[in-house]
């Protein structure tokens, strides 16, 4: 029971360090909250059903099924790509040199805008996700089953982070994404072009966000144009509590997260699911104001 | 030369929206959107070339004695007390609903314009305000008048607690805990079945009696508002001016540096954030009196995020921008009601277009001068 909890939580964590990632690499480098995130999340589960509707469609989901879901993870990630880097063109970057806030607005707004756009076009009901994955799964030892769907996410998005990893500390584009994060202008000084580093995180975060998506769409069966507002909460929390904008931070604090939500409803009370988190997040503020991996950030005068 | 970006643009837009729409839509927004941008850049290009045409046809006519601001106050309130009486009860009751959101705002602009402080959860001071006079006026008779200061201390003690425990991180982390804030609230009562009813809120809340005179009319609430948010809004701009507002400013300007001069940063910022909720706490008061109905469902995140977008909109720090924010954010989802589902859409992408075309508010808050004058002798 407590085992079979535990591997609940570190699913439900590792969708939230997904999420979470967008938003810490967005803050790291350009220090906004960026509102939308939670909605980029919901345009991919959306996108992977809409996907999986058509590949259906023309038969491809009944001969090959792992092709299939490829393609509807490809073609998400894409999209929801382009979505990042759309919205950044359109409601961030011209607010670059503006107040602190301005930006902050400019993303609730979109935040809404996206929400009502999906509404408008989808319906207001719940969607229902074909269900593709075979029933079962495995045992191990007994104690924790698995189906193949828990088995799926908890690969993908390991595979995820460990190549978001490589991504950010073996490559030169990685290499400028943390010159970036340090010292933005000292980073142009030496040849780095900001905004393409600001473009590129943008389309990774939501690329990101936009597998948790997916990953929760056949995960739950159900998507709704509001599921975005919740989890992005959630992912932001996850994001504060490991440190924002510390990359390893988030993929911590998503899956602690998970972990508390997961214990907190089978052995307190499920009606209370959401508050943990947040209580969580205000204990380790109040300890630890950086968050669990956190730096100190020296004021300058 | 000009089509050309324009019409990259308008296509990436419509393969965006493709798998949403579908092709017949995706389309038409790219082609309107295309002819949109054409029309817009022409329309603003012409404008340009005319400007100096237009200017010399019309002159400004110029006041020769700049009109008194006191003249202007007196006719706007005059306005105000005359022109409901010309409406129906639906305007009427809008017009009370921009009222409350008017304290709303004022009490915000304090936190987050004056101050400087981010608060994500301000409604969850206006719900503690509107919960704790419905349950005391529900289970213990107490009257309207009483609610108001005691939701008022109510909503603020929540406040300091709330402020001295968040107040020593930084802007962001003070934003993502009381946006924890009002979830927690709002789950409160949400869940709290024996006391808040859930989701079916409590009902039969009294409204404000004097002797044996029920304010029970739309007109009277708004008149009843209309002398609270009067007051209100006397007390913030003479806090504005004094000292506590000078330090509130030097804090949002630059706390280390008001800190060197000798400003208990701490303690003003705790004052802010606690007469910003006794703001909403008041305002909650009204608003359950005024509906004699209350459920967790008018005390979202969201209403949080429409709040703060009237006081960013209207110009942050600014007393007028408040107001007026509070008034266009109420007033226009009422006009844009026609085309009702498109309304949020619609609002949503003028919050946007606002911070990028204006992002510094409608009124600009203007920086304090006082100029010295050297009388030669």
């Amino acid at each position: 029971m407590l085992l079979q909890q535990l591997i609940h939580g570190l699913i439900l964590g590792s969708v939230y360090a997904l999420i979470a990632l967008g938003y810490t690499m967005v803050y790291g480098i350009l220090g906004l909250i960026n509102f939308a995130h939670g909605e980029i999340y919901m345009i991919g589960a959306y996108l992977a059903i809409i996907f999986l509707g058509i590949l259906t469609a023309i038969g491809l989901t009944a001969q090959h099924l792992i092709l299939s879901l490829f393609l509807a993870f490809l073609g998400s990630a894409l999209f929801c790509g382009a979505y990042g880097f759309t919205l950044e063109r359109i409601a961030y970057r011209p607010l670059q040199k503006a107040h602190r806030l301005s930006p902050l607005i400019s993303a609730i707004g979109v935040s809404i805008f996206l929400q009502n756009y999906v509404m408008i076009t989808q319906g207001s009901s719940d969607k229902v996700f074909p269900h593709l994955l075979p029933e079962g799964g495995i045992q191990i030892g007994g104690m924790i089953h698995l189906n193949p769907i828990q088995v799926l996410i908890l690969t993908v998005s390991l595979l995820l982070m460990f190549a978001l990893h490589l991504f950010v500390t073996r490559t030169k584009m990685g290499k400028a994404m943390r010159a970036t994060s340090q010292d933005a202008r000292m980073a142009s000084l030496v040849g780095i072009n900001i905004d393409v580093v600001i473009s590129t995180t943008f389309v990774i975060g939501s690329a990101m966000a936009a597998a948790a998506g997916v990953m929760v769409a056949i995960y739950y069966g159900v998507v709704n144009f509001s599921i975005g507002y919740v989890a992005g909460i959630k992912a932001f929390t996850a994001a504060v509590l490991g440190g924002i904008g510390n990359i390893p931070g988030a993929m911590l604090g998503g899956i602690l997260l998970g972990m508390v939500e997961s214990m907190g409803s089978s052995y307190i009370s499920s009606e209370y699911k959401d508050l943990y988190s947040f209580l969580l997040l205000i204990l380790v503020l109040l300890f630890k104001p950086t968050g669990l991996l956190g730096e100190r950030v020296h004021e300058k005068v | 030369m000009l089509i050309r970006p324009l019409g990259v643009a308008a296509i990436w837009i419509g393969l965006l929206v493709l798998p949403f729409t579908g092709m017949a839509k995706a389309g038409l927004i790219s082609a309107s959107l295309l002819v949109g941008g054409l029309l817009w850049k022409g329309v603003t290009r012409l404008f340009h070339r005319m400007l100096p045409r237009l200017r010399s046809l019309i002159t400004l006519p110029r006041f020769t004695q700049p009109v008194r601001q006191k003249q202007i106050q007196i006719a706007g309130l005059l306005g105000l007390i005359i022109i409901p009486l010309l409406l129906n009860n639906y305007f009427i009751d809008v017009l009370t609903v921009t009222g409350i959101y008017i304290v709303l705002a004022l009490g915000l602009n304090i936190t987050v314009g004056l101050a400087g402080l981010l608060d994500l959860g301000y409604i969850a001071f206006y719900a503690i305000g509107a919960y704790a006079y419905a349950l005391l006026n529900l289970h213990f008779g107490l009257s309207f008048w009483a609610g108001i200061p005691l939701g008022g201390i109510i909503a603020a003690l929540f406040g300091v607690i709330l402020g001295f425990v968040t107040l020593r991180l930084r802007g962001d982390y003070l934003a993502i805990v009381t946006l924890g804030f009002i979830q927690i609230v709002h789950m409160i009562l949400n869940n709290w079945d024996s006391l808040t009813q859930g989701p079916n809120g409590l009902l039969n809340i009294a409204r404000p009696e004097i002797g044996s005179f029920t304010f029970q009319e739309p007109i009277h609430l708004y008149y009843l508002i209309l002398s609270m948010a009067c007051l209100m809004l006397g007390i913030i701009v003479r806090l504005n001016q004094s000292r506590i507002g000078r330090a509130w400013i030097a804090i949002r300007e630059d706390e280390l540096a008001a800190e060197a001069m000798g400003i208990p940063v701490t303690r003003y910022k705790v004052l802010a954030f606690t007469l910003g909720a006794t703001y909403a706490g008041i305002a909650g008061t009204f608003f359950a009196a005024k509906f004699a109905f209350i459920s967790p469902e008018s005390f979202t995140f969201l209403e949080s995020v429409l709040v703060l977008s009237m006081v960013v909109l209207g110009g942050m720090g600014s007393i007028p921008g408040a107001i007026l924010g509070a008034s266009v954010l109420i007033i226009l989802p009422e006009l844009l009601r026609g085309m009702a589902e498109y309304r949020m859409l619609i609002f949503g992408a003028l919050l946007v277009l606002m911070m990028i075309f204006r992002p510094q508010g409608v009124v600009a808050r203007r920086k304090r001068q006082i100029a010295l004058e050297i009388v030669n002798e």
